[in-house]
């Protein structure tokens, strides 16, 4: 099977001149899986953080404490309004040289992050910004009668939140919610930028050393086609699985 | 007596119990008083700090001082960048969006294709597509047409604005009311001007607050432009940081200074899109 699709692909390249050589050589295909599995690393770790910022942040942001409710909006003021690629070089350049370093097993010097800890984080922070006002959205949907009926039934502000507030926040707000996640997984690229070896990272070395821009460039849109479809393909299952009986059509 | 807040969770305070209150509606995020303050305690603890760079050498803050005239050319540059690709992607837009509400059954089908590639794919990889794919040089009628690498970026960004901007001209055509259509062609318009002289005067208002939006982030992505070589702010950053000897103590001020610098330009922008939003809401 993998044998004739090599042979197929090396064929291609014989008679039309198409070098797809990530099909047909081991190494480049290799190197191309690596790079899509960072990806997924990255796509699938922000997402999971960004969200729980998002919830986090929107409960502090409805909370009692006037300085925890400020850090929050500044946070989500500053980091919605910044370009993602300059945090990240801020946050891996500027931040990552001014923490200690650790010593490695073997006596070298070693960053306490390495920089696809800091691409995680970075990004994190930044889809995570968008989130808390995509929740807080949500949660002023929710009618203050069933705050009051969950409170009148002795549930304490937290227990109301994550047991009555957020789930319904959540089913409204998931439209944003699908746009923005969509669109964290578009950003992970930037990591390229701090050499990363993401997707865009393996397919640039792949084309400069096989010198195929073209054959990869179709390949890298593909890819990222069908990364972005099963994202959305994932979400709407979600999105109609959580569905609340008598709401829409 | 005071009022006291419902939500305060006060034992033998039942709710129930509580004076009706209106709920207070919280703003969104937006920048207070209290961001000043902290912000100032910020820089009372920083710039100390900073000012212990020694004789030799700059501190950090003279640094930024002294090269802030380049940095701010450089940031003028990614401006120039982003209004361009805008010009270009909204006139591209309109027309696409409009081709997705054509009659007829190949021209929407290709212009939605074409809508959902260029707004699914990153828009990193669009710029690297442009960059690659498009030739240094064009020869038109004869006359070779140089194509410096900022413009092919400008084109590259103006790709993604394209896109979107056609989902918000079809969003906001979809959103006016079926019987505006029906009034426009009982009295004798024909469908191009239905169009230009009933519906799309009825979108602009309704178009112009995501329109920002996608202004706001095609000026934030323009730094992605140093990625594929463009002197732009970012470039221009890395190589002061260069000339002043690599200092690693100098990375966290000069990105710093660029974070501020596309904060204080997209900012005011994001809370003029919310106060039109605001006055825009229909009911």
């Amino acid at each position: 099977m993998i044998a004739t699709i090599q042979a197929w692909f090396q064929q291609l390249y014989e008679t039309t001149g198409f070098n797809f050589t990530v099909f047909y050589d081991p190494y480049d295909w290799d190197r191309y899986v690596a790079g899509l599995r960072m990806t997924l690393l990255l796509g699938i770790s922000t997402i999971l953080a960004s969200l729980v910022i998002g919830a986090v942040g929107a409960l502090l942001q409805s909370g009692p404490s006037r300085v925890l409710r400020a850090l929050v909006n500044g946070f989500v003021v500053v980091f919605r309004n910044t370009p993602p690629l300059v945090q990240i070089f801020f946050f891996y350049f500027g931040l990552g040289t001014l923490l200690p370093d650790i010593r490695t097993a073997d006596g070298l010097r070693a960053p306490i992050l390495n920089n696809v800890q800091w691409a995680i984080i970075s990004l994190s922070l930044f889809a995570g910004a968008f989130n808390v006002e995509i929740f807080r959205s949500g949660i002023e949907a929710v009618p203050r009668t069933t705050v009051e009926a969950a409170e009148a039934l002795g549930y304490t502000r937290f227990k109301a939140y994550r047991y009555v507030v957020l789930p319904l926040a959540l089913r409204v707000c998931l439209p944003a919610l699908n746009n923005n996640l969509i669109n964290l997984l578009k950003t992970t690229t930037l990591a390229y930028a701090i050499a990363v070896p993401e997707t865009l990272y393996a397919v640039k070395q792949i084309w400069s050393e096989s010198q195929n821009v073209l054959e990869m460039m179709l390949v890298l849109l593909a890819t990222y086609a069908v990364l972005v479809g099963v994202l959305v393909w994932i979400m709407h299952r979600w999105e109609r699985a959580l569905r609340i009986p008598g709401y829409g059509r | 007596m005071k009022a006291a807040d419902p939500r305060g969770g006060r034992p033998g305070a039942l709710p129930v119990l509580l004076p009706f209150a209106l709920p207070e509606n919280r703003a969104a995020a937006r920048l207070r008083p209290a961001h000043l303050w902290l912000l100032a305690g910020l820089a009372l603890v920083a710039v100390p700090a900073w000012a212990q760079g020694g004789a030799a050498a700059l501190s950090p803050l003279e640094v930024v001082i002294k090269w802030a005239p380049l940095l701010l050319t450089g940031f003028a540059f990614n401006v120039a960048i982003s209004l361009m690709a805008m010009a270009i992607g909204t006139v591209a837009g309109i027309g696409l969006g409009l081709a997705m509400l054509a009659e007829g059954r190949v021209l929407p089908r290709l212009a939605w294709c074409a809508t959902q590639v260029f707004r699914n794919v990153p828009w990193l990889v669009l710029l690297f597509f442009v960059m690659f794919l498009v030739p240094f040089q064009i020869t038109v009628f004869g006359i070779r047409v140089p194509l410096p690498d900022w413009v092919k970026a400008t084109f590259g960004f103006s790709l993604p604005v394209m896109a979107n901007v056609a989902e918000i001209v079809r969003g906001a055509v979809r959103s006016v009311p079926n019987t505006q259509w029906e009034a426009a062609e009982s009295l004798a318009f024909t469908r191009r001007q239905t169009m230009w002289r009933i519906i799309l005067p009825q979108c602009a208002k309704r178009m112009l607050p995501p329109w920002m939006n996608v202004y706001s982030l095609i000026a934030m992505a323009t730094v992605q432009a140093s990625i594929v070589g463009v002197t732009e702010m970012l470039t221009l950053t890395a190589q002061v940081h260069a000339a002043e000897g690599g200092r690693p103590e100098l990375f966290a001020p000069l990105y710093g200074f660029a974070l501020l610098c596309f904060f204080l330009y997209c900012y005011p922008i994001d809370r003029f899109t919310a106060a039109l939003e605001r006055r825009f809401e229909t009911r």
